[in-house]
């Protein structure tokens, strides 16, 4: 099976102060994969280089097997949700509707079945009673739920989501695992930038551990190390003493199946 | 007759500096407006000295070509350079309106360009200034026209246009990630801007123009938190900055791009106490 995702000696920098060094990994289909790593680890840069809102100095990305701009209407993205101005004078279903926006279609008026397919995004994040509002009366979490909407909207087969958890209350988060669990279950691919360590083992299959460098790639049950954790976030001591904790707790919900077994 | 067409005139031109200054609002560029609406007179100049004359044309090619350098010299000092945005704006507008200065006053002798005219304009002339056909026929003043046919462009670029400035403006992230170019869009704008300026140098002067390019919009922006009632409303203050401003004008015997801007202040204030009594 061809990687859903390839980097191939990627190396990305701001102002001649490289960000991503020579990262190189592949990524498989159908799982939700977890970006994770320290402040500046370069996680949303990772996500920017995918997409080519960032052009690499050396090496490049192939998503399902091509390049970017053949199958870019495959792909969704997600920005971090400070990407946006809240105050900004749209309603919580225009930006819905934006996720319908083509470059073929950008200078036409929407069809009625992409403001069908728009309106069934906000359904599926529970904020269909939200359309009219203002996006700025809507909490962090419901903010972070519309992105995700419009995502849903793009009807994608894989989604980068920059930190989607980042200030989202306990009843959000459930709500947006939820739809990661659908999505996953409808064959879907998220990549998410996650910050949180103690849910690792209970939201990812998969996880990419970078600090400028790629640490690790692979299934949660071997990447997810001490020894990994270690290297990524280095001499972070409070994190430190609470890694080795993280990595022995097993009582994280039971998974159906171990990863090995999947088809 | 002659109010007729100086409101006319100034409601145009309301109308078009507005509409493109809502989104300069929205993408937080209000500044730039006013650095394009500084940055053109290099350009009138030299387009002057070159044609040798105050033919349109070569005025609005040279004061858009310079609008949109006002830009690229922008986005290169503040993301190449790492200038602060502001100071990246100060220093190009200032840079190429003294370039401006300099130049007309070098070529005081040969150029019939009043330095006052070109900055704060003379409303009150756009009546003399008639265009006769070839055969002779008065078609009326020369910057109705003008500010006609502008305006026809700018509703046809937001008309056509919305979705794509939208996007970009709103979220220019997800714009690109779609494979949509937000450069164009941004460079659209500024073009836009830019002719904008040139045309209206002629009734409210480059300066002037940029009480509409702001202000109205600034008005709306308080009153409403929808981008189409926004614009709607930004057309209806800009009219009535032009209609309240010229009677005004004609009562205190005084400029009436000046009054024009007075009273699209006045409009704000009003909303703003309007908003803080709510
Ligand atoms: N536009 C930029 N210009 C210059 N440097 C940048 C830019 N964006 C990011 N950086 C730098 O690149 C490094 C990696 O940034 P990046 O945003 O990819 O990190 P991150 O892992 O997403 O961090 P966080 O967890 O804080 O979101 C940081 O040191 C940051 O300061
Ligand atoms: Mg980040």
């Amino acid at each position: 099976m061809t990687p859903i995702i390839e980097t191939h000696n990627l190396t990305v920098s701001y102002n001649r102060r490289p960000v991503l060094w020579d990262v190189d990994f592949s990524l498989p289909e159908g799982r939700l994969i977890g970006i994770i790593g320290p402040n500046g680890s370069g996680k949303t840069t990772l996500l920017k280089s995918i997409m080519g809102l960032v052009q690499p100095d050396s090496g490049y990305v192939k998503l399902f097997g091509q390049s970017l701009d053949e199958v870019r209407t495959r792909i969704s993205y997600v920005p971090q949700r400070e990407s946006v101005d809240w105050d900004f004078p749209v309603s919580v279903r225009e930006v819905v509707e934006m996720g319908r926006y083509r470059r073929a279609n950008l200078l036409r008026r929407l069809s009625s079945a992409d403001r069908d397919i728009a309106a069934d995004a906000l359904h599926k994040v529970g904020l269909q009673d939200f359309a009219k509002r203002q996006i700025s009366q809507l909490s962090g979490g419901q903010q972070q739920r519309v992105f995700i909407a419009r995502a849903l909207a793009q009807q994608a087969d894989l989604y980068l989501m920059d930190e989607p958890f980042a200030g989202v209350d306990a009843a959000s988060e459930q709500a947006i695992l939820q739809l990661l669990t659908e999505m996953k279950a409808a064959s879907k691919t998220v990549l998410i930038v996650h910050h949180d360590l103690q849910t690792v083992r209970q939201f990812f299959d998969w996880i990419v551990l970078l600090n400028t460098h790629l640490v690790a790639s692979g299934p949660v049950e071997s990447a997810f190390t001490e020894d990994h954790l270690r290297q990524a976030y280095g001499g972070q001591l409070t994190i430190l003493s609470k890694v080795a904790d993280l990595v022995k707790e097993r009582h994280f919900p039971v998974r159906e199946k171990p990863y090995k077994d999947r088809p | 007759m002659n109010a007729f067409w100086i409101i006319l005139t100034g409601t145009l031109v309301a109308i078009c500096g507005g509409l493109l200054g809502a989104f300069l609002l929205l993408r937080k560029m209000s500044m730039v407006g006013d650095a394009i609406s500084h940055a053109v007179l290099p350009g009138i100049v030299i387009a002057y000295l070159l044609s040798g004359s105050r033919e349109v044309l070569p005025m609005l090619v040279g004061a858009a070509a310079f609008g949109v350098f006002a830009t690229v010299v922008i986005e290169a000092l503040y993301r190449k350079a790492r200038l602060q945005s502001d100071a990246a704006i100060g220093i190009t507008f200032t840079g190429l309106f003294a370039l401006g200065i300099v130049l007309i006053s070098l070529f005081a002798g040969q150029v019939d360009l009043d330095l006052d005219c070109v900055l704060f304009g003379e409303i009150a002339y756009v009546p003399i200034d008639v265009w006769i056909t070839p055969g002779g026929i008065n078609m009326g003043p020369r910057a109705v026209w003008v500010t006609g046919g502008l305006l026809v462009l700018v509703l046809a670029m937001i008309g056509i246009g919305y979705k794509g400035l939208l996007l970009t403006t709103f979220n220019p992230e997800h714009a690109a990630s779609i494979g949509i170019s937000v450069a164009f869009w941004h460079y659209l704008l500024m073009s836009a801007v830019s002719v904008t300026t040139v045309v209206s140098f002629e009734s409210v002067g480059a300066i002037l123009v940029v009480a509409f390019l702001i202000v109205p919009p600034a008005t709306a922006y308080l009153l409403t938190n929808k981008l189409k009632p926004m614009l709607a409303l930004t057309v209806l203050f800009g009219l009535g900055a032009a209609v309240g401003g010229y009677y005004l004008a004609s009562w205190i015997d005084g400029s009436i791009a000046g009054a024009m801007s007075v009273v699209a202040g006045v409009f704000f204030t009003a909303a703003l106490v309007a908003k803080h009594k709510r």
